[in-house]
């Protein structure tokens, strides 16, 4: 490869140069980001497919004799409400995988925006805001959702249990933002920005969020299993709407009709597995990115 | 005395091999300093690391051999294999920007005292330790110090004492004094110099400064791409460069008091590209000590 | 005659520590230097680490304001009580050369998109114009436009870097440009293409430049003035041939003395041992 620039030393004359980082996606496949992005294509596509095939919607009490082992027509059998086990895993999945995103996405928003200016405009507009960032994470998230829980008992929306989320949720991305833009400040390409004309928010989005960016996917995909999880967690203690179906949902009502001592193993079985299936697939996805941004780093 | 055998260090980039080092045949003298020069990517730092014996994956020594004509401690010869057994004994090595290479928790008298020593007696090596910072211009207080309480200065001499300390055969410096501001480099430079006229050793000094090398070196090493373009007895070198290359390293040095276009070498010769400059391995004596290779052949490729 | 640059009684203190007994610094103390002239010139600033030479950029760079006195460029306060032009005046006025080449540019943008954005931006150009315009500027420091378009930083090598960094600097027409070690980082025998350039650019471009850095050699190179930094003041400071060849202050005679030159030799070479 014979590139003629005139001051090129003798490695890079004969190492051939970088390709454009965006070009070729290659670099980002490793083994443990596949299987993480398979899990989750497979149960996303699939609570996203599925349920309009549903024959009746699953949260209907007694639609099915009660009690009914695995078969043909109920995959997974019915439980003790005379529900089919399998479409209200489906329809849970679907509903907490929904619930997950829509919090990742509104606690990476607020967490990058607020994160982003505190750390690079700095001064006092940075003490104010992360004075508001630390009281938010000092506060316990659960206890509150508990207690919210028990005073709305049951008629905690869904959506409004992600609204909280989202509300106590932000605040510690924002924090790890912050620091990232904070290093990235003192960098000279900012400074040459500057000097180029650009203002603070072109700095902002054209500068120091590309070098962001690595972390928000795999903050996005972390919230994701943090905000499923304390749905599951608050819906197990009985202290969401435990009508609609989520993952949470199940395993509260298995628990509550004894389905371990009752025998029928699966009703509880079948949506830990799913659960369990969920987490590894979003780990996995979220280890596996950040690996692979790691060794993009170590070799560019 | 170190001999290099057709010495080849590569490492694998996708599918294609790249020869750091690429062929160098070479004898270092005892009792001497040498100078290796060379722009960045040249090999020079690669193969400091082959003869220290610091080489790791990706890179593996592909080629050759290096004698290196020592005894280990079981009395058979050093190999490049077992060279590691001898660091900080027969060898030590200063690596560049080794002032940040302290353990910034450990005082610096502790940094001497865990030296993998001959002397188990901690209390012995501690008093040769508070006589040898005397000789090497730090105070007392230092060997009581955390690194970050000393200067950047000091601690490179802290470095210094601690590759010098059990009076090694052979010592690499790694570009020592390039972090340093240009009043303590003299310092550390006459420091260097006088260590090694008391102790007799040898030291290779790497650097990409051409006038560090004028002033500490005895003889004078020449790298590019790979391979060496140039050796000979620093004087020899200066005085009468043999290769196109060597003359425009010390064409584009700035002198004070000369007003002469300094850099006109290497523009015109960007021109042209830097293949004016690949070599073939072969160095041959066109004066007594003074080597030089050939140019390659056209396409580049070695003969 | 113009004043090229003045600062006036210039200081600087940066406080280290929390609120309550932290340590001061002084980095600058009481800078005061005075170029007039006409013609374009090249002023360097030499010193050590911990001279304050950085300093001095930063403040004439507006990227750090001075505890106090005041600096004056081609006629134009720009730091101190009564600085004047606006963000987009003074960088009109004002462009930086940065010491390190590969960071100078974001590894996820095309090099040449903060050109494009200078000339947009800064020299309030559009289009074609604009175009025209980062071409030319490729051209005066010697690269081709069209070997530029579209690639990133990790596809060229220290020193086109820092020529790219030239060419950015040099759309806006600024009358001083600020370059803080401009090739400390680039091996010393690229690095006469650098200065090279900078001579060529005052002589023919008719640009102004500060010159900083810890290298005497170079800067007796291309300097018409050169002022001698020490823990924060200006030791010494007049035409650079005089200076260098004749320093009145102590210490420009050990920074002299110190440097290793291939001219005479600092102690004597022992014969070294037969090998």
């Amino acid at each position: 490869m014979i590139v003629d620039t005139k001051d090129a030393d003798p490695v890079t004359m004969v190492v051939p140069p970088a390709p454009k980082a965006r070009a070729s996606l290659l670099w980002l496949v490793n083994p443990r980001l596949a299987v993480g992005l398979t899990i989750l294509g497979v149960m996303g596509l699939g609570s996203v497919v599925l349920p309009l095939f549903a024959p009746a919607d699953p949260s209907v009490q007694a639609s099915y004799m009660r009690n009914l082992p695995m078969s043909q027509a109920h995959w997974l059998g019915t439980n003790a409400l005379g529900q089919d086990i399998f479409w209200f895993l489906v329809f849970a999945i679907r509903n907490s995988l929904t619930l997950g995103v829509v919090v990742a996405i509104g606690v990476t928003i607020i967490a990058t925006i607020v994160g982003l200016s505190a750390g690079y405009i700095g001064g006092r507009f940075e003490r104010a805001v992360m004075l508001v960032v630390d009281t938010f994470i000092t506060i316990p998230l659960l206890p509150i959702l508990i207690i919210l829980g028990a005073l709305i008992r049951g008629n905690t929306s869904f959506l409004t249990v992600g609204f909280i989320i989202i509300v106590f949720g932000w605040a510690w991305d924002a924090r790890t933002v912050r620091s990232m833009a904070l290093s990235l400040r003192e960098r000279e390409f900012i400074n040459m920005a500057r000097f180029s004309g650009a203002n603070t928010l072109q700095i902002l989005v054209r500068e120091v969020f590309p070098y962001v960016m690595a972390y928000t996917l795999v903050g996005f995909i972390n919230t994701i299993l943090f905000a499923i999880n304390l749905e599951a967690t608050l819906a197990v203690i009985g202290l969401s709407k435990v009508e609609v179906p989520t993952l949470g949902s199940i395993i509260f009502w298995a628990l509550n009709y004894n389905a371990l001592f009752t025998g029928h193993h699966v009703w509880l079985v079948a949506p830990i597995v799913a659960t369990v299936t969920l987490f590894l697939g979003l780990f996995l996805t979220s280890t596996g990115f950040n690996q692979a941004f790691a060794s993009k780093r170590g070799v560019a | 005395m170190i001999r290099l055998c057709d010495l080849k260090i590569s490492y694998r980039i996708g599918s294609r091999v790249i020869n750091a080092v690429d062929g160098v045949t070479l004898t270092i003298p005892d009792g001497s300093i040498v100078g290796i020069a060379g722009e960045s990517g040249c090999g020079k730092s690669t193969l400091m690391k082959a003869i220290y014996g610091d080489i790791q994956a990706p890179m593996h020594l592909s080629g050759g051999t290096i004698e290196y004509g020592l005894k280990g401690a079981d009395g058979r010869p050093v190999t490049p294999a077992t060279i590691r057994r001898e660091w900080f004994k027969s060898i030590s090595y200063v690596p560049q920007s080794s002032m940040n290479s302290l353990n910034p928790v450990i005082r610096i008298r502790d940094q001497f005292i865990d030296f993998p020593g001959t002397d188990s007696n901690k209390k012995r090596v501690l008093e040769r330790a508070r006589d040898y910072i005397g000789r090497l211009g730090l105070p007392p207080e230092a060997l009581d110090s955390y690194p970050h309480q000393l200067s950047g200065g000091m601690r490179q001499r802290v470095m210094i004492g601690l590759a010098t300390f059990f009076q090694p055969e052979l010592i690499i410096a790694d570009e020592p004094t390039t972090a340093l501001d240009v009043v303590v480099q003299k310092e550390i430079l006459m420091l260097l110099m006088d260590l090694q006229e008391q102790m007799g050793n040898t030291i290779l000094v790497v650097s990409h400064d051409m006038g560090v090398h004028y002033q500490v070196t005895h003889k004078m090493l020449i790298m590019y791409a790979g391979r060496v373009v140039e050796f000979g007895d620093t004087e020899s070198v200066f005085a009468d460069p043999q290769h196109a290359y060597t003359r425009m390293l010390i064409d584009s040095l700035p002198t004070i008091g000369d007003d002469s276009m300094r850099g006109a070498v290497a523009s015109a010769a960007g021109a042209g590209g830097d293949r004016a400059y690949r070599v073939e391995a072969e160095l041959i004596e066109v004066k007594p000590g003074h080597f030089v290779a050939r140019p390659a052949a056209r396409d580049g490729a070695p003969a | 005659m113009t004043i090229i640059l003045k600062t006036e009684g210039l200081n600087k203190v940066y406080r280290r520590g929390g609120l309550v007994g932290g340590r001061s610094v002084q980095a600058l103390r009481d800078v005061d230097i005075t170029v007039e002239g006409d013609r374009p010139v090249v002023i360097a600033v030499v010193g050590e680490s911990g001279s304050g030479k950085t300093t001095l950029a930063k403040t004439l760079l507006r990227l750090e304001a001075p505890s106090s006195g005041r600096a004056v460029v081609y006629d134009t306060v720009v730091a101190g009580p009564g600085a004047t032009p606006s963000r987009r005046a003074f960088l009109g006025l004002v462009q930086p050369i940065f010491q390190n080449p590969f960071e100078a540019f974001s590894r996820y943008r095309p090099v040449d998109a903060y050109l494009h954005e200078t000339a947009r931006r800064v020299a309030g150009m559009s289009g074609d114009e604009a175009e025209a315009a980062v071409a030319e500027a490729l051209r005066s420091v010697g690269l081709d436009p069209a070997e530029i378009r579209g690639k990133y930083t990790a596809q060229f090598s220290g020193g086109e870097l820092q020529r790219i960094s030239v060419a950015r600097a040099l759309i806006p027409h600024p009358k001083l440009i600020v370059a803080d070690e401009p090739v400390s980082m680039i091996d010393a025998s690229r690095r006469m293409i650098i200065i090279n350039l900078f001579k060529k650019l005052r002589d023919e471009a008719g640009r102004s430049f500060l010159y900083i850095t810890h290298d005497l050699a170079t800067a007796y190179y291309i300097s018409d003035h050169v002022a001698v930094m020490h823990r924060g003041q200006v030791v010494e400071f007049g035409p650079a041939r005089a200076v260098m060849s004749d320093p009145q202050h102590a210490y420009t005679r050990l920074l002299l003395d110190s440097i290793p030159t291939t001219r005479s030799r600092w102690r004597p070479r022992r014969t070294a041992a037969a090998g």
